[in-house]
Order: structure tokens, then sequence, then C-alpha cells
């Protein structure tokens, strides 16, 4: 190693003629190479400081020895040490006259200094003169430094030297001047909005670095404006034309490819033009596909291009021909044994489905050898594109894939995505609720609160609502594997906040449901989670709003409530918690167990939380208690601002008001139980007569049922107040208190995510079950990675085509098949064949998988036959949908070989000048042929509603086009 | 673009740093020492790319190359394609190599100035402007000849005025 060293340090001093190597700047590299801890090594860096200090300040240095110093500041800086008190030094080098001390400086300072800092200002001058410099070296230098130093506010001082630039005899200072061009823009697009012209007229520049450097900036006015750029199509194409005709420059071909790299962002830029545009994607056709064919697989670059390619096609307008050859790039590259190449194919593929879905079956293998391939990048990659693919068929098996992954990394970040994307799958797809729930506590449980609060509300008003509408039974199903899972997982140490929200929100909502549990064990649960996370004290909140729905319930059902002891503890401790929430709601629980169960159902109905609420604002139930009030010579109410002055301090108590009653709102937001309370001011106040403070918490009760005496009822002290508050305080009617605030709030939000939520389309939302059911049974009998694959790509290429059109029989189906030969009548066989039949057709009602499973002890044919009719059914409905796609394809055909060999080959000028005759074309109706058109999916959504299923999707077709 | 290059050594030592978005030194040996420890645990025969989102927010991609003690790494964001960067790092180690003949590590530690010109040349203000090594040695080559030239000339009044002070 020690030689390796010597060696290295004379051919060093060798190549650079010993010139400002010092002894000492190699020994500070050698010590610091030597050093055998980062302590070592910063005591080293920190005596080197000291020394440069105290060098660099002497006067008279001669400039190479400034020159060694400053090199050894940028090395101390890279190292990570601070060299800010050389900077200045750096500033003055790059006023020098010599080219190398000056270039030095550069150098320095672009590695120094950023835009903002102070000493900017005093090297602007000389980077102006040095703009204007003879010398095109020091002029580069200059340039290399606008790119780094200048801001928005010293462009103009710059910008006119840069212009002229622009047109610069070297092509070294053309390239950078564009380059320096294009830094002004991305930082002020304005200050340059007048010189983009520029950049078009550099494309045709004569030396092909200087184009090829143009594309840069190009490539960024594009991705911002695109119509603006439709004109350059052609003269993109020519040049990608003549790059792959070899017409560059020896010097640009790059391991036997011409300037590949060119290429690349040519097809970049192609193919952000051709996106959506059907005539400017058929001028490139042609060309791309020669691409296609002159490309050479065995090198990395040329694998680049095609990849490019690859992005290119599934950009623009798509063509057959290109899609099959894209198609067979990507097969070569998950086929190959390098990683990279794995990783591009992966990301390829992604691209591609969006486009030809079905091309994915073909590779299910290679994509399920790169989901286990112990590359992290690659197996991110893949589980990206596993979730492009997603749909109600696979969606367990990708879900529960990307939980285990999740479970077994560290990385915070990565481990957020992954686990908001199982939620966005889960929420989309959910083949069933209980598997949803499941999923869901799985996420919770290891990622904790990495995942966004909003998916725990999620859950919670899933759980609420429940899938159907209709179907109450299916609702307290769910509920119920949802309680019992939580009273399983509550034992487990170390849950994360947000998901003992829910828990606790759930058992205090439906925990005694459906009488499985008594109100003990859940009241006791209860109490032991708010123990455990006693410095939670949102926590505690929804624990104890649980606590008193659970009792509240149990009242209402007019049974026995005695508190547990820990419960009263419990209750004693928060009654003087410090939190004035906790403290309210112990309070209320408190008052709530003190009621008879007439009231207390009022307060608390069960099973009430979707329940709508209508909230009074302008509270006009109480104008007949106004009017009577006003006839018994009350003062009528004077608004606050045609008040004399005098109530100044009326005001002040307004605004505490306003304050604490604001700090207690941001509490009470996350409150679910809010949403029944609001309903006692409607249902009991007009009756009663009673003014309405609405502090529905505080039960009114009292005056309904003046049995109970509650002696230290707060509402006796409300209404005290309330003959108070009547002469001048009304604006704290009008404005709402929290509690109907929330409440409203609460159902508005439940009401829009759940249109959002519910993406599914119908066929998928009815096929999802028997599907699933039927590949679990199919499965089993395979090998492992078959039946992962069989799972994951089973239902990818719409599976109800395949009968009709007869190639491609699914397993399932041709396992269906072969049954069906043998004549067997036993009771098992034929459940076994019907099953699996069920696949193909996607349209089946899901009330027919109970018929099917029960008609196996009639005929077994004859249930077969019934279902091939059915698929035959599916399939006609469909049919539509491929037909309505061909004849564009046949006209696509047609479309293409229209003057794309125009003869623009010679320069790229003329191909400008050409384009005014190709737009001409007329432009094609984008959308109408691709995909299913809408009558098609109106159609498959009328048949599915026939069947009796409930589409949950309003447009259909949105999700079919999601999914292919 | 491409948001920074860097050369590190199998021991985690920096040989060379450049960011073409500004950030503060603590910020940038930060992201080194990220990158590194992601470095470190990957095998030898896996993909070369790296997912650098969780470093370097978000867009932004990895691409490295493991050449004897050296790794040099790339980042960039999605307006570039990772094979290319992949090239395009062999581009410059290879211009490296024509610059050094047979560079070693030592090199790059020594001739700190003229990697960076090396790399400016490649790539400006985060721009990749020249893909062609050939292209770039030329340019390199004849900044090194002006750099002597102009470099003798100042030599003279230099130690002439040496020679009067003294």
């Amino acid at each position: 190693m020690e030689q390796l060293r010597t060696f290295g340090r004379e051919l060093a001093m060798g190549s650079q003629g010993g010139f400002y190597q010092s002894k000492e700047f190699l020994d500070l590299v050698k010590s610091i190479g030597e050093a055998r801890s980062k302590a070592e090594e910063d005591r080293i860096v920190v005596n080197e400081i000291d020394t440069l200090k105290r060098r660099i300040a002497e006067p008279d240095i001669p400039k190479r020895k400034m020159k060694e110093y400053i090199i050894r500041l940028v090395y101390i800086e890279m190292l990570g040490h601070d060299a800010s008190f050389g900077y200045i030094h750096a500033v003055k080098m790059t006023h020098d006259d010599s080219l190398l001390v000056k270039r030095t400086g550069y150098l320095a300072v672009t590695l120094f200094l950023n835009e903002e800092h102070d000493l900017i200002i005093l090297i602007v001058n000389t980077i102006q003169k040095d703009l204007k410099s003879d010398n095109y070296l020091v002029v580069c230098a200059a340039l290399n430094a606008v790119c780094k130093l200048i801001n928005e506010e010293t462009i103009p001082a710059v910008l006119p030297q840069v212009v002229e630039l622009l047109a610069h005899p070297k092509e070294a200072v053309r390239k950078k001047a564009i380059m320096a061009l294009h830094c002004f823009y991305q930082k002020s697009p304005s200050s340059v909005s007048h010189l983009i012209s520029n950049f078009r007229k550099r494309l045709c520049d004569n030396d092909p670095g200087v184009m090829g450097a143009t594309l840069c900036p190009l490539f960024d006015l594009i991705t911002r404006d695109v119509n603006s750029y439709k004109d350059l199509v052609i003269s993109f194409v020519s040049i990608l034309k003549q790059v792959t005709e070899r017409r560059l420059s020896k010097a640009y071909d790059y391991h036997q490819m011409p300037a590949p790299f060119i290429q690349i962002k040519l097809l970049k830029i192609l193919a952000l033009l051709g996106s959506g545009d059907k005539q400017a994607s058929e001028n490139m056709y042609t060309v791309v596909g020669d691409v296609f064919r002159k490309c050479d697989f065995s090198s990395n670059i040329g694998n680049a291009v095609l990849y490019e390619c690859i992005c290119c096609v599934s950009s623009i307008y798509p063509n057959p021909k290109l899609l099959d050859s894209a198609a067979d790039i990507i097969s070569r590259f998950l086929k190959s044994d390098s990683h990279n190449l794995k990783y591009m194919g992966i990301d390829a593929l992604g691209r591609l489905i969006k486009i030809s879905p079905e091309i994915a079956e073909q590779h299910q293998l290679a994509v399920i050898d790169c989901l286990e391939d112990p590359d992290d990048t690659l197996k991110r990659k893949t589980f990206e594109l596993l979730y492009k693919m997603t749909k109600s068929t696979n969606v367990e098996v990708i879900v529960d894939r990307m939980i285990d992954y999740m479970i077994s990394i560290n990385d915070n970040h990565y481990k957020t995505e992954i686990a908001s994307r199982c939620v966005e799958l889960a929420e989309q797809f959910a083949p069933s609720n209980q598997w949803f729930i499941q999923a869901m506590n799985k996420v919770f449980e290891h990622t904790g609160d990495l995942v966004n609060i909003k998916v725990a509300h999620n859950l919670m008003r899933l759980i609420a609502e429940g899938f159907g509408e209709d179907d109450d039974n299916a609702d307290s199903k769910l509920r119920s594997s949802a309680v019992e899972s939580y009273l399983r997982i509550l034992g487990e140490p170390k849950l994360p906040s947000g998901f003992l929200q829910v828990i606790c929100w759930v058992l205090g909502e439906y925990g005694t449901a459906d009488g499985m549990f008594c109100a003990s064990d859940i009241t006791g649960k209860l109490c032991d989670v708010a123990e455990a996370y006693s410095s939670d004290d949102t926590v505690k909140a929804y624990a104890v709003t649980a606590l008193m729905k659970i009792y509240a319930f149990e009242i209402a059902a007019g049974r026995e409530v005695d508190m547990l002891t820990e419960c009263q503890s419990l209750m004693e401790e928060l009654l003087a918690s410090h939190s004035t929430d906790l403290q309210q709601r112990a309070y209320e629980l408190q008052g709530v167990i003190g009621l008879d169960a007439h009231a207390v159902e009022f307060i608390m109905p069960s099973d009430a939380s979707c329940e709508d609420i209508e909230v009074d604002k302008d509270l006009s139930f109480l104008d007949g208690y106004i009017q009577e009030a006003i006839e018994k010579g009350a003062q009528p109410y004077i608004p606050e601002s045609e008040r004399p002055g005098v109530l100044n301090m009326g005001n002040f108590r307004n605004q505490d008001h306003h304050e604490s009653s604001h700090g207690l709102r941001f509490e009470a937001y996350e409150l679910p139980k809010p949403a029944v309370q609001p309903r006692i001011p409607r249902a009991l106040l007009p009756s009663t007569e009673i003014v309405p403070v609405p502090e529905p918490v505080y039960p009114r009760e009292t005056y309904q049922t003046p049995v109970t005496p509650i002696p230290s009822n707060p509402s006796d002290a409300g209404s005290a107040e309330l003959k108070l508050r009547l002469d001048g305080v009304q604006k704290k009617w009008g404005r709402p208190t929290y509690t109907p605030e929330t409440s409203t709030s609460n159902s508005t939000s439940q009401k829009t995510v759940n249109g959002a939520a519910q993406v599914d389309g119908p066929s998928t939302v009815n096929s999802t079950r028997e599907t699933y059911a039927s590949r679990k049974l199919q499965v089993e009998i395979s090998h492992e990675k078959q039946k992962l694959a069989a799972s994951l790509f089973g239902g990818s290429s719409k599976p109800e085509k395949r009968p009709a059109t007869g190639h491609k029989v699914s397993k399932a189906s041709s396992h269906m098949l072969e049954k069906s030969h043998v004549p067997n009548s036993s009771m098992e066989v034929a459940s076994e064949k019907t099953a699996p039949a069920q696949t193909p057709p996607d349209l089946l009602d899901l009330g027919e998988p109970t018929s099917t499973s029960t008609a196996p002890s009639l005929d077994p044919f004859k249930q077969l036959e019934v279902l091939l009719d059915a698929t035959q059914d599916a399939s006609a409905a469909n049919s539509a949908t491929s037909a309505s796609r061909s004849p564009d394809v046949m006209a696509l055909y047609a479309d293409t070989p229209v003057g794309i060999h125009n003869k623009d080959e010679a320069d790229l000028l003329s191909g400008m000048s050409n384009m005014s005759g190709a737009t001409a074309r007329p432009q094609p109706t984008k959308g109408s042929s691709k995909g299913p058109n809408p009558k098609d999916s109106l159609e498959k959504d009328s048949l599915v509603r026939q069947m009796g299923v409930k589409p949950s999707s309003q447009n259909p077709n949105l999700f079919k086009d999601l999914l292919g | 673009m491409i948001k920074a290059v860097m050369v590190m050594n199998t021991q985690g030592k920096t040989r060379l740093a450049k960011f073409y978005e500004y950030l503060p030194v603590e910020k940038q040996q930060e992201l080194i020492r990220g990158i590194f420890a992601v470095l470190c645990s990957r095998a030898e025969n896996v993909s070369n790319f790296i997912d650098a989102e969780s470093i370097f927010g978000p867009d932004s991609r990895l691409v490295y190359k493991h050449f004897a003690t050296l790794y040099f790494v790339f980042v960039f964001d999605s307006s570039e394609n990772e094979l290319a960067v992949l090239d395009l790092i062999q581009v410059f180690v290879e211009t490296l190599d024509k610059c050094f003949q047979n560079v070693c590590e030592l090199d790059i530690v020594f001739n700190y100035s003229k990697v960076h010109t090396i790399l400016d040349e490649m790539i400006f203000g985060g721009q990749v402007v020249e893909t062609s090594s050939s292209e770039i040695m030329k340019a390199v080559e004849e900044i090194s000849k002006l750099e002597a030239a102009s470099n003798a000339i100042t030599l003279i009044p230099k130690s002439a005025s040496g020679w009067r002070s003294r």
C-alpha cells in the first residue's frame, strides 16, 4: 500500500510537472489517508486549518503558493470542515491576470459560494470583465461561475454579454453560453423570456456538441410548455435520423454507437412532444423504428437507447408495430442476467402495461424472480410495477407481499411510502371487509405513526359505514370481526397512537353491539389502554369517550352498570387532569352515568355515528322563545356593531370566550362521538322550549326527568348563566359552538371521501369473490412460484376475453375442460369442476356462486353449460370493446407512411421550414378510439345492474382506463 | 438534471464532491455519509442503481460504479436515463484514464483541480454538455497548455520582482 502511495505521488508529480504540489500538501493528503479514525482525521485537518489561517494572512504571498493554499482549502472543505476564512482570498484570486490562478480562483468560488453569499457582489464585476476577455478559456471560466453564482438580481448585469457569446467563434464558448442562459431561465424565466428563440437557433448550430447541449434547455422548455414547440417535431426527427445514419463526426461515436447521448435526449424530447398527439407521433414512427433496428443489444449504451425508445413508444400515440418491438426488447431485458437490465425492464414494463396490459402476463415468472431478488433496488422497482398493475383479483397477494417487505425493512422513508401504497390499494380494491381490516391492522401495527392519521379516520369510517349500503348483516359481521381482532391486538405491547385511537373508537361504538363480549370485558381493556399509554392524551380521550359509550349503551339497554374499580380510579385521575379536554370528558362520563335509560338513549343512540346531523345555525327555533321574552318586556337584541362603545368590556369578554372555545374546539375535532350529540337541540328543545346554549354535553334532560336529582349537575349552573347571557351575548349563539360544527364537517368529509374511495369498477367488485375462491382452489396444487404468478397475473389480461377468442385458455378454464371430459357424478369433483369455471366470466353476479355450489347435486354438465353461456354473454359484451379498437389500429397504419421521408435530410434548417406543410394534416380526435368507449361501459354497467349488483362507481369507464 | 457528482473510496473518504444545487457543507457531508452507508451495504453483483429519494428528496435517482478502490456516484432526476448515466460515468473514467494514463485513486487526490476541469467540461450547471471523451480531452489539454503558457509568463515577472524585493 505504501509503495502504491509513493508510486501514485510520483505519478501525480509527473503529470503536473510537480507544479503546485508542495511537500506539505502531499503530507497532508498522505496523513489524512492514513488516519485511523475520524477523530484523528479531524485533528489533522484542524491543525491544517490553523496553519493555513496563519499563512494565508501573510503579506506578499507568491501566487503559486496562494494557489496551493486555496486548493488545500477546497480540499479541507470537501472533507466537511469550515474554510470560510479563506473565501475572500479565493475571490481575490479571480481578479488575477494569470489564467491558471484565475481559473483556480473561479473553481474555488464556485465550490465555496452560493448565489446568496455576501461576497458575490465582489465577483460580479470581474465576471463582467472576463466575459469580454479575448482568451476564450477566461470566458469559459467566467461562464462557469455565472451558472453557479449569478442570482436573479444580478442576471441583468451579465445577460447582454452572455447573449453576445452565443455567437462566439469557439464552440466551447457557445455551448457554455447556452447553458448559462438556461441557468438564467431556471432561476427566473421572466428575465430571459425574450431570448427563448436563441435556443431554437442554436439547435441548428454547425457543431454537434452545441446542438447536443441545446437539447438540455429545450427539453426543459418543452416539459413546461409542450404546445409552443410542436413545430420542432420535424426538426428533431430529422436530427435523430441524421444521427442514426452516422452523419455526426466520429468523435461522438461511443462504443460503436453514433452519438447515443444525443439520441437519448432526442427520444426524450420526442416522447414529450408526441404524447397524446397522433399527428406529431406519426412523424416519429419511422425514425423510432430505425433506432430500434439499429441499436446494439450487447453494449450498455445500446440498451440505454433502447430503453429510451420504449419510454418514447409508450408515451407517444400508440403504434402496434413499435409496441411489438418494445415488448420484444422488454423480454430481452428481463431475461438478461444483468440486474441493471432487469431493473430497466421492470421499469419499461410498468410504462408499457398502461397501453397494452396483456404484455405483463408473458413475463410473470421474470417479474416474480425480480421480486425475490436480493437486490433491494430491483425489488422496490418491482413493487412499483405491481402497484401499477394491482386490481381486485390480485390485490390480496400484492398487498400481502408489500406488507411482508415493509416489515422487513428499516428505512422509514420507504416504509411510509409503501404503507401508504398498501392503504391506497386496499381501499381501492379490497375484496372483502374482513380482509381490508386485517390488512389495515398489519399496516398500522408495523408502521405505527408513520401512516397518515387520515388513514385511521378512513378505517373508522369504513367500519361504521361498511362497504355495502343495505347489507346490515354483513356490516355487523364486519364490526364484530373488527372488535374481535382488536381485542386480540390490544394484548401486544407498544401500539402506535393512531391505531389505538381506532381501536378505542371501534370498541366503544361496537364493542358490546353483538353481545359477544360483555361490557366489563371491554371497559377493562379500555382502562388498560388508558393506563398503559398514560402519556398520550389523545388516546386517553378516545378511551374515556369509548367508556362513556359502553356505559351509555348499557344503561340504555336497561342493564345494571357497575363501574370497575380501575375504571373508577381512572375517572378520579382524569377529573383532576391538567388537560381540560380530558377533564371535560370525564365529567361528561360522570354525568351520563347518573342518568336514566330514557335520557341516555337520547344522548347516545347506539350505532348512530353515520347519521346525518342537521344544524340550524340561525337558531330559528328560538324565535318563539325570544318573542315571548320580548313580550314580557325584555330588551331586544342589538348587534354588537350598533352598540355604543360602553360595552368594550363585553367585547373583551367575548374575545376571551372566543379564544378558549377555540382551544377546545381543536381537541374536539378528533372526537368521533359528537356526531350524536347535536341531535339534542333538535329533538329536545323545541318541545321543551328551553334556552339552547348548545352545550349538549351537559344533559339538559333534567328538565324532562325531574325525578333524578343531580345536585352538582352543571346544567343547573348552565341555565342560570343563560339568563345572564340573554342580555347581550348573542354573538355566542350566532357563532356555531364547537360540537355542531365538528359534526357537520365530519359528515361532509365522510360523504366525499366515501365517493372517492370507491372507485372500484362494477365488474371487478362482483368478480372478486368467486375468482379469489377459485384461484385458491387451483393454486394449491401447483408449484409455489407458479402459484404466486397465477395469483398476480391470473386476471391481468382481461380474463373474460379468453374463452371467446379461443387462444390462451387460462389455466383455470383448461382445467375445467379437462375435467368435463370425464363423466363423474360424485359431488366432490363436481364442485371442484364448477369452482374454477367461475374464473373467466367476470360479470357473474355475486348471487350466482351460491346457486352453482348447490347445483352439482343435480347435474354437473348442465351446470357447466349454464356457465359457458354466461361466459359467452360476458365476452359478447366485451368483444365490442376489442372491435371498437381494431379498426382504429388499421386507420393508424393507413395514416403512417405519409410524408415522413421528406426532403429534409440535407440540412437541419430545411427541416424547420418543412414543418408548415406537415402541420396541415387533420387532427384526429384523441381518446375516441383509445380504450373502451363509453357506450360499451354503459352497457356493461347496465348488465351488471340487471344482475343485481350495485356498482359503487359513478364512472366505470375511468376504472377501465386505469387498469386496462 | 444532474444534482451531484461524488467520488469516494471504499473506506468512505471523499475524493471529489460537486453539488450542482447549493447545499451547506454540513448537509453535503451528511448526504455523502448517507450514500456511503448505502453503498457499503450493497452486494457485489447487484444493479448499479439506488433509490435515492430517502437521501436526496423526491425525484432523485442514484447511479454508482465501482472501480478498484473508488466509487463514482452520480445523482440526478427523472430527466436522465439510468443506463445512460452509467455510461456517462464510464466516459468520465475513460477520460480520466486518458488524462492520467492508468488513473488511480491518488491521481484524483493530487490533481484535484484537473479532475474538476474535466468534470466541468462534461457537466455544466447540472446539464450534460459533452459526452465525447476525445472532445473533453481536447479541451482539457488546451486548457493545460494555455495555463502552462500563461504561468510561464507570469512566473518571470514574479521571480524578477522577487529578486528586486530581496
